[in-house]
């Protein structure tokens, strides 16, 4: 039998490694997708599926974040969305933390819910998903709620944690774990036309700040809900963030906050 | 004194965007809000002139407040 390297060469087009070529080295070398892929990558030679992210990102940088772990803490509305473009980028582990299970009032906006999983867990359907689109990215199911006691097990490992949480008392836990750990936290919230965006960095403690004093408050979304396409935008913005901060690419929204109006198509920027 | 007064997002339903308005001196971020029937519970940010405030800030002439409303969903 060929060595693995010879037989991924044989079957590379250029430096770009087709998937079924992947799949057949699997099988043949006794290897997980997710061991091909390191493996080929480590060749600097590209899955095929990645090829047009090559413009934008280096072999290197592909492998860096397949090797990068990233928890999404809540997969609801934002997570959900947040979870597919991490795994379609190419993040290697993914853990995905929410307690809950799917209800009839998340059908208009969340990504993975469907009248066939009402009553499932959003952790599991979240893993079948990533299963079906990128087997090459594990993703670690936690149904489960982080809090300041349970956080720093679920958040072990991961270079970043994606804030797509629901409440201001279950971001302010988040950030307090992240600030413990020095891990760097991307903050995304929603409410009806509107969103906002930041990325919060080890020590600089911005959610505590702006925060602290609301932790009982009534935020719009209590009010207008949420339609499909403001987790859409928000999440896609928060997986940008998480992109750089792996990548330490281009300037990252820390320091300063972003807010999205849908209505009026208006975006401010808001120094931290 | 004249104080530029922005509103954002729901704040502005029933309102306005942007609005120069007079007020007495002494008036703070507070009065404002409370003027302007905005729920306090529903406030997020408060600038003015750019810089992070809390209700007691007494505002100057000419000074740009800016109120946000709190956003936590998911």
């Amino acid at each position: 039998m060929p060595l693995f390297v010879d037989f991924v060469q044989e079957h590379a087009e250029a430096d770009l490694v087709p998937w079924e070529c992947q799949v057949e080295a699997a099988r043949r070398y006794g290897l997980t997708i997710a061991e091909t892929e390191e493996a080929i990558l480590r060749l600097d030679l590209l899955p095929a599926r990645y090829q047009r992210n090559r413009a934008m990102l280096t072999t290197a940088q592909q492998l860096r974040l397949f090797r990068s772990r990233v928890a999404v803490v809540g997969c609801g509305g934002l997570g959900g969305y947040v979870i597919e473009e991490l795994a379609r980028l190419g993040v290697g582990t993914i853990v995905a933390i929410d307690p809950d299970i799917f209800v009839e009032h998340n059908l208009n906006r969340q990504l993975y819910s469907s009248p066939r999983l009402l009553g499932a867990s959003k952790v599991a359907a979240a893993a079948a998903r990533v299963e079906e689109i990128n087997p090459a990215v594990t993703l670690i199911p936690r149904q489960e709620m982080l809090t300041t006691a349970t956080g720093r097990e679920l958040l072990h490992g991961s270079q970043v944690a994606v804030d797509a949480l629901d409440s201001i008392a279950a971001r302010l836990e988040l950030a307090e774990v992240c600030d413990a750990m020095g891990l760097p936290l991307v903050h995304g919230a929603i409410g009806g036309w509107y969103g906002q965006v930041f990325t919060q960095l080890p020590g600089q403690k911005t959610l505590q700040r702006l925060y602290a004093d609301l932790r009982d408050g009534r935020g719009v979304e209590k009010q207008l809900g949420n339609p499909s396409f403001t987790p859409a935008v928000v999440a896609s913005l928060e997986v940008a963030e998480v992109c750089k901060v792996l990548l330490a690419l281009g300037t990252r929204l820390s320091s300063r906050k972003l807010t999205i109006n849908l209505l009026d198509m208006e975006t401010e920027e808001i120094a931290l | 004194m004249n104080i530029t007064v922005k509103l954002f997002a729901t704040f502005r339903a029933g309102r306005f965007d942007i609005e120069s308005r007079t007020y007495a001196e002494g008036t703070t971020v507070g009065d404002v809000v409370r003027e302007l029937n905005l729920s306090e519970k529903e406030l997020g940010i408060m600038l003015v002139n750019s810089r992070h405030v809390k209700l007691d800030h007494r505002l100057e002439e000419g000074d740009t407040l800016s109120l946000f409303p709190l956003l936590g969903g998911g």
